[in-house]
Protein backbone atom coordinates (compact mmCIF):
# COMPACT_ATOMS: atom_id res chain seq x y z
CA UNK A 1 0.00 0.00 0.00
CA UNK A 2 1.37 3.38 -0.97
CA UNK A 3 0.49 6.71 0.50
CA UNK A 4 -3.14 7.66 0.04
CA UNK A 5 -5.28 10.65 0.82
CA UNK A 6 -8.16 11.13 3.21
CA UNK A 7 -11.26 12.91 2.08
CA UNK A 8 -14.95 13.25 2.56
CA UNK A 9 -17.57 11.90 0.22
CA UNK A 10 -19.73 14.83 -0.88
CA UNK A 11 -22.15 13.19 -3.27
CA UNK A 12 -22.64 12.17 -6.86
CA UNK A 13 -23.24 14.07 -10.06
CA UNK A 14 -22.70 13.75 -13.80
CA UNK A 15 -20.20 15.32 -16.12
CA UNK A 16 -19.66 15.03 -19.86
CA UNK A 17 -16.49 13.62 -21.40
CA UNK A 18 -14.79 14.80 -24.60
CA UNK A 19 -17.17 12.87 -26.79
CA UNK A 20 -20.20 14.23 -24.99
CA UNK A 21 -21.00 11.04 -23.13
CA UNK A 22 -22.30 11.18 -19.59
CA UNK A 23 -19.85 10.09 -16.88
CA UNK A 24 -21.24 9.40 -13.40
CA UNK A 25 -18.84 10.77 -10.80
CA UNK A 26 -18.51 10.90 -7.04
CA UNK A 27 -17.25 14.15 -5.59
CA UNK A 28 -14.63 13.68 -2.88
CA UNK A 29 -13.45 16.72 -0.95
CA UNK A 30 -9.90 16.08 0.20
CA UNK A 31 -8.88 16.73 3.79
CA UNK A 32 -5.81 18.58 5.09
CA UNK A 33 -3.68 15.40 5.02
CA UNK A 34 -0.91 16.57 7.32
CA UNK A 35 2.02 14.25 8.00
CA UNK A 36 1.98 13.70 11.75
CA UNK A 37 4.66 11.05 12.16
CA UNK A 38 7.23 9.12 10.18
CA UNK A 39 7.76 5.56 11.37
CA UNK A 40 11.17 4.13 10.65
CA UNK A 41 12.48 0.61 10.64
CA UNK A 42 15.07 1.36 13.31
CA UNK A 43 12.67 3.02 15.73
CA UNK A 44 9.32 1.35 15.08
CA UNK A 45 10.24 -1.90 13.36
CA UNK A 46 8.44 -0.89 10.17
CA UNK A 47 8.46 1.98 7.77
CA UNK A 48 5.28 4.04 7.46
CA UNK A 49 3.92 7.52 7.38
CA UNK A 50 1.10 8.67 9.66
CA UNK A 51 -1.32 11.19 8.21
CA UNK A 52 -3.86 13.35 9.98
CA UNK A 53 -6.96 13.70 7.84
CA UNK A 54 -8.76 16.85 8.90
CA UNK A 55 -7.85 19.71 11.17
CA UNK A 56 -10.11 19.68 14.17
CA UNK A 57 -10.74 21.55 17.40
CA UNK A 58 -8.68 20.91 20.49
CA UNK A 59 -11.74 20.12 22.58
CA UNK A 60 -12.72 17.35 20.16
CA UNK A 61 -9.68 15.30 21.09
CA UNK A 62 -8.84 13.57 24.35
CA UNK A 63 -5.98 14.93 26.41
CA UNK A 64 -3.64 12.00 25.66
CA UNK A 65 -4.33 12.33 21.93
CA UNK A 66 -3.78 16.07 22.13
CA UNK A 67 -0.44 15.49 23.85
CA UNK A 68 1.02 13.92 20.74
CA UNK A 69 0.16 17.00 18.68
CA UNK A 70 1.44 19.41 21.32
CA UNK A 71 4.76 17.59 21.50
CA UNK A 72 5.33 18.03 17.75
CA UNK A 73 3.73 21.49 17.64
CA UNK A 74 1.09 20.39 15.14
CA UNK A 75 -2.53 21.45 14.75
CA UNK A 76 -4.95 18.83 16.11
CA UNK A 77 -6.04 16.40 13.37
CA UNK A 78 -8.60 13.66 13.10
CA UNK A 79 -8.56 10.81 12.11
CA UNK A 80 -5.00 9.48 12.00
CA UNK A 81 -4.13 6.94 9.36
CA UNK A 82 -0.92 5.08 8.71
CA UNK A 83 0.30 4.20 5.24
CA UNK A 84 3.11 1.68 4.84
CA UNK A 85 5.88 3.03 2.60
CA UNK A 86 9.31 1.86 1.48
CA UNK A 87 11.09 4.97 2.68
CA UNK A 88 9.47 7.35 5.13
CA UNK A 89 12.39 9.79 5.28
CA UNK A 90 11.12 11.76 2.28
CA UNK A 91 8.07 12.90 4.25
CA UNK A 92 8.41 15.76 6.69
CA UNK A 93 6.32 16.01 9.82
CA UNK A 94 3.92 18.93 9.74
CA UNK A 95 3.81 19.26 5.97
CA UNK A 96 0.63 18.48 4.04
CA UNK A 97 0.68 15.74 1.39
CA UNK A 98 0.37 17.08 -2.12
CA UNK A 99 -2.34 15.68 -4.38
CA UNK A 100 -0.18 16.09 -7.48
CA UNK A 101 2.50 13.80 -6.06
CA UNK A 102 0.09 10.98 -5.36
CA UNK A 103 -2.70 11.11 -7.94
CA UNK A 104 -2.94 11.97 -11.58
CA UNK A 105 -5.95 12.33 -13.80
CA UNK A 106 -6.84 9.03 -15.43
CA UNK A 107 -5.24 7.00 -12.65
CA UNK A 108 -6.99 4.03 -11.09
CA UNK A 109 -7.66 4.27 -7.37
CA UNK A 110 -8.97 2.12 -4.54
CA UNK A 111 -11.47 3.88 -2.31
CA UNK A 112 -12.06 2.64 1.23
CA UNK A 113 -14.89 3.67 3.49
CA UNK A 114 -17.63 2.43 5.76
CA UNK A 115 -20.65 1.27 3.82
CA UNK A 116 -24.18 2.49 4.49
CA UNK A 117 -25.84 0.56 7.33
CA UNK A 118 -28.90 -1.39 6.28
CA UNK A 119 -29.88 -2.76 9.71
CA UNK A 120 -31.09 -6.32 10.30
CA UNK A 121 -31.91 -7.80 6.92
CA UNK A 122 -33.18 -11.10 5.58
CA UNK A 123 -31.35 -13.41 3.19
CA UNK A 124 -33.04 -12.00 0.10
CA UNK A 125 -31.61 -8.50 0.49
CA UNK A 126 -28.44 -9.54 2.27
CA UNK A 127 -27.26 -12.42 0.06
CA UNK A 128 -29.56 -12.19 -2.98
CA UNK A 129 -31.30 -15.44 -2.01
CA UNK A 130 -34.45 -16.43 -3.89
CA UNK A 131 -37.96 -16.07 -2.55
CA UNK A 132 -41.27 -17.92 -2.78
CA UNK A 133 -44.35 -16.88 -4.71
CA UNK A 134 -46.13 -13.92 -3.13
CA UNK A 135 -49.63 -14.99 -4.24
CA UNK A 136 -51.66 -17.95 -5.64
CA UNK A 137 -52.23 -19.30 -2.13
CA UNK A 138 -48.56 -19.59 -1.33
CA UNK A 139 -47.65 -19.26 2.34
CA UNK A 140 -43.92 -19.15 1.68
CA UNK A 141 -42.96 -15.58 0.88
CA UNK A 142 -39.59 -14.19 1.98
CA UNK A 143 -38.48 -16.55 4.72
CA UNK A 144 -35.43 -18.81 4.51
CA UNK A 145 -35.58 -22.25 2.96
CA UNK A 146 -33.67 -25.28 4.08
CA UNK A 147 -30.39 -24.77 5.91
CA UNK A 148 -29.09 -28.29 5.28
CA UNK A 149 -29.76 -32.04 5.36
CA UNK A 150 -31.05 -34.09 8.34
CA UNK A 151 -29.34 -36.82 10.36
CA UNK A 152 -26.32 -36.74 8.10
CA UNK A 153 -24.43 -34.48 8.79
CA UNK A 154 -26.62 -33.74 11.84
CA UNK A 155 -25.48 -30.15 12.04
CA UNK A 156 -25.67 -26.93 10.11
CA UNK A 157 -22.62 -26.23 8.01
CA UNK A 158 -20.60 -23.15 8.73
CA UNK A 159 -21.11 -20.25 6.38
CA UNK A 160 -24.78 -20.93 5.61
CA UNK A 161 -26.43 -17.65 4.62
CA UNK A 162 -28.79 -16.34 7.29
CA UNK A 163 -30.43 -13.04 8.22
CA UNK A 164 -28.42 -10.56 10.17
CA UNK A 165 -26.89 -7.12 10.23
CA UNK A 166 -26.10 -5.74 6.81
CA UNK A 167 -23.89 -2.84 5.81
CA UNK A 168 -21.90 -0.55 8.11
CA UNK A 169 -18.74 -2.47 7.25
CA UNK A 170 -15.37 -1.32 5.99
CA UNK A 171 -15.50 -1.70 2.24
CA UNK A 172 -13.05 -1.12 -0.55
CA UNK A 173 -13.98 -0.40 -4.14
CA UNK A 174 -11.03 -1.08 -6.40
CA UNK A 175 -9.92 0.33 -9.73
CA UNK A 176 -12.04 3.46 -9.96
CA UNK A 177 -10.84 6.04 -12.44
CA UNK A 178 -9.90 9.54 -11.36
CA UNK A 179 -11.75 11.70 -13.84
CA UNK A 180 -10.64 15.09 -12.61
CA UNK A 181 -8.50 16.70 -9.93
CA UNK A 182 -9.29 20.25 -8.89
CA UNK A 183 -6.38 21.35 -6.70
CA UNK A 184 -7.80 24.82 -6.12
CA UNK A 185 -11.00 23.45 -4.63
CA UNK A 186 -9.29 20.36 -3.22
CA UNK A 187 -11.77 18.14 -4.99
CA UNK A 188 -11.49 14.77 -6.69
CA UNK A 189 -13.98 13.50 -9.22
CA UNK A 190 -13.97 9.72 -9.22
CA UNK A 191 -15.87 7.69 -11.78
CA UNK A 192 -18.57 5.52 -10.23
CA UNK A 193 -19.81 5.15 -6.70
CA UNK A 194 -17.88 5.05 -3.47
CA UNK A 195 -18.81 3.34 -0.17
CA UNK A 196 -20.62 5.21 2.58
CA UNK A 197 -23.08 7.98 3.19
CA UNK A 198 -22.50 11.56 2.08
CA UNK A 199 -20.09 13.22 4.49
CA UNK A 200 -18.35 9.89 5.14
CA UNK A 201 -14.56 9.85 5.49
CA UNK A 202 -12.97 7.85 2.68
CA UNK A 203 -9.38 6.88 1.92
CA UNK A 204 -8.25 7.21 -1.69
CA UNK A 205 -5.24 5.08 -2.65
CA UNK A 206 -3.59 4.54 -6.00
CA UNK A 207 -4.43 1.00 -7.17
CA UNK A 208 -1.75 -1.60 -7.55
CA UNK A 209 -2.17 -2.29 -11.26
CA UNK A 210 -0.09 -2.32 -14.39
CA UNK A 211 -2.20 0.54 -15.77
CA UNK A 212 -0.96 2.94 -13.14
CA UNK A 213 2.69 2.69 -14.15
CA UNK B 1 -28.01 19.72 -3.68
CA UNK B 2 -24.67 20.20 -2.02
CA UNK B 3 -23.07 23.64 -2.53
CA UNK B 4 -19.79 22.10 -3.65
CA UNK B 5 -21.51 19.99 -6.29
CA UNK B 6 -23.31 23.09 -7.52
CA UNK B 7 -19.97 24.86 -7.80
CA UNK B 8 -18.47 22.02 -9.82
CA UNK B 9 -21.47 21.99 -12.12
CA UNK B 10 -21.60 25.78 -12.47
CA UNK B 11 -18.98 26.18 -15.23
CA UNK B 12 -20.24 23.14 -17.09
CA UNK B 13 -23.80 24.43 -17.45
CA UNK B 14 -24.96 25.86 -20.72
CA UNK B 15 -26.30 29.35 -20.77
CA UNK B 16 -28.45 29.12 -23.85
CA UNK B 17 -30.93 26.54 -22.58
CA UNK B 18 -34.39 28.07 -22.93
CA UNK B 19 -37.05 27.73 -20.30
CA UNK B 20 -38.68 24.44 -21.21
CA UNK B 21 -41.88 22.94 -19.94
CA UNK B 22 -43.66 19.67 -20.43
CA UNK B 23 -46.03 19.97 -23.37
CA UNK B 24 -43.80 22.31 -25.35
CA UNK B 25 -42.87 21.48 -28.90
CA UNK B 26 -39.13 21.83 -29.39
CA UNK B 27 -36.56 21.34 -32.09
CA UNK B 28 -33.33 19.83 -30.79
CA UNK B 29 -30.16 20.14 -32.84
CA UNK B 30 -27.99 17.13 -32.07
CA UNK B 31 -24.42 16.58 -33.20
CA UNK B 32 -23.99 13.13 -34.67
CA UNK B 33 -20.90 11.38 -35.91
CA UNK B 34 -21.18 9.68 -39.25
CA UNK B 35 -18.18 8.04 -40.88
CA UNK B 36 -15.65 10.24 -39.10
CA UNK B 37 -17.58 13.39 -39.93
CA UNK B 38 -19.67 15.41 -37.56
CA UNK B 39 -22.92 17.01 -38.55
CA UNK B 40 -25.99 18.43 -36.88
CA UNK B 41 -29.37 16.85 -37.08
CA UNK B 42 -32.67 18.33 -36.03
CA UNK B 43 -35.25 16.43 -34.04
CA UNK B 44 -38.65 17.94 -33.45
CA UNK B 45 -41.22 16.72 -30.98
CA UNK B 46 -43.17 17.25 -27.79
CA UNK B 47 -41.56 17.21 -24.36
CA UNK B 48 -43.34 14.54 -22.35
CA UNK B 49 -41.03 14.43 -19.34
CA UNK B 50 -38.49 16.57 -17.50
CA UNK B 51 -36.06 14.90 -15.13
CA UNK B 52 -33.28 15.93 -12.75
CA UNK B 53 -31.76 19.24 -11.79
CA UNK B 54 -28.56 21.15 -12.52
CA UNK B 55 -26.16 19.39 -14.86
CA UNK B 56 -28.11 16.13 -14.61
CA UNK B 57 -31.23 17.54 -16.25
CA UNK B 58 -32.81 15.60 -19.08
CA UNK B 59 -35.94 15.83 -21.17
CA UNK B 60 -37.79 13.19 -23.12
CA UNK B 61 -38.98 14.30 -26.55
CA UNK B 62 -41.65 12.31 -28.35
CA UNK B 63 -42.50 12.39 -32.01
CA UNK B 64 -44.31 10.08 -34.39
CA UNK B 65 -42.07 9.13 -37.27
CA UNK B 66 -43.46 7.04 -40.14
CA UNK B 67 -46.31 5.92 -37.93
CA UNK B 68 -44.00 4.76 -35.15
CA UNK B 69 -43.70 6.64 -31.90
CA UNK B 70 -40.11 7.61 -31.08
CA UNK B 71 -38.96 8.93 -27.71
CA UNK B 72 -35.47 10.30 -27.20
CA UNK B 73 -33.91 11.43 -23.94
CA UNK B 74 -31.65 14.47 -24.18
CA UNK B 75 -29.36 15.65 -21.39
CA UNK B 76 -29.95 19.40 -21.60
CA UNK B 77 -26.35 20.37 -20.85
CA UNK B 78 -24.71 17.79 -23.08
CA UNK B 79 -22.18 19.13 -25.60
CA UNK B 80 -23.83 16.88 -28.17
CA UNK B 81 -26.99 18.96 -27.90
CA UNK B 82 -26.02 22.01 -29.90
CA UNK B 83 -29.15 24.06 -29.62
CA UNK B 84 -32.72 23.73 -28.46
CA UNK B 85 -35.29 25.97 -30.06
CA UNK B 86 -38.84 26.38 -28.91
CA UNK B 87 -41.43 25.87 -31.58
CA UNK B 88 -44.61 26.11 -29.59
CA UNK B 89 -45.64 26.47 -25.98
CA UNK B 90 -48.10 23.82 -24.88
CA UNK B 91 -50.71 24.06 -22.17
CA UNK B 92 -50.93 20.81 -20.22
CA UNK B 93 -52.09 19.98 -16.72
CA UNK B 94 -49.74 17.12 -15.95
CA UNK B 95 -45.98 17.09 -15.31
CA UNK B 96 -45.59 13.86 -17.27
CA UNK B 97 -47.75 13.56 -20.33
CA UNK B 98 -47.39 9.84 -20.92
CA UNK B 99 -51.02 9.71 -22.05
CA UNK B 100 -49.84 10.82 -25.48
CA UNK B 101 -48.48 7.30 -25.99
CA UNK B 102 -51.97 5.84 -26.10
CA UNK B 103 -53.29 8.47 -28.47
CA UNK B 104 -53.00 8.84 -32.21
CA UNK B 105 -53.85 11.44 -34.80
CA UNK B 106 -56.06 14.33 -33.77
CA UNK B 107 -56.14 13.24 -30.12
CA UNK B 108 -52.43 14.01 -29.71
CA UNK B 109 -52.95 17.73 -30.24
CA UNK B 110 -51.94 19.94 -27.34
CA UNK B 111 -53.56 23.26 -26.53
CA UNK B 112 -51.29 26.22 -27.14
CA UNK B 113 -50.38 28.32 -24.14
CA UNK B 114 -51.76 31.77 -24.65
CA UNK B 115 -49.56 34.71 -23.76
CA UNK B 116 -46.38 32.67 -23.65
CA UNK B 117 -43.26 34.50 -24.68
CA UNK B 118 -41.81 32.27 -27.35
CA UNK B 119 -39.35 34.51 -29.17
CA UNK B 120 -37.30 35.53 -26.15
CA UNK B 121 -36.27 32.01 -25.29
CA UNK B 122 -35.69 30.82 -28.84
CA UNK B 123 -33.60 33.72 -30.12
CA UNK B 124 -30.42 33.10 -28.07
CA UNK B 125 -27.76 31.79 -30.46
CA UNK B 126 -25.82 28.60 -29.71
CA UNK B 127 -22.45 30.35 -30.04
CA UNK B 128 -23.09 32.45 -26.94
CA UNK B 129 -22.42 29.37 -24.88
CA UNK B 130 -19.05 28.45 -26.43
Amino acid sequence: MTVGLLGRKIGMTQIFDKEGLVVPVTVVKLGDNIVTECMTKEKNGYSAVQVGGFKTLERKLTKPAMGAFKKRELPPCKPLKEFRVEDSSIYKVGEPLKVEDILKEGMLVDVRGRSIGKGFQGTIKRFHAGRGPMSHGSKFHRSMGSIGAGTTPGRVYKGVIMPGHMGDQNKCIRHLKVVEIDTAKGVLLIRGSVPGVEGQIVVVNPSKTKWNA
Amino acid sequence: MNILIKEIQADRLKKNVPELNVGDTVKVFVKIKEGGKERTQGYEGVIIKRHGAGADQTMTVRRVFQGIGVERVFPLHSPRVEKISLVRRGDVRRSKIYYLRERTGKATRIKEKIGARLEQAAEVPAEANA
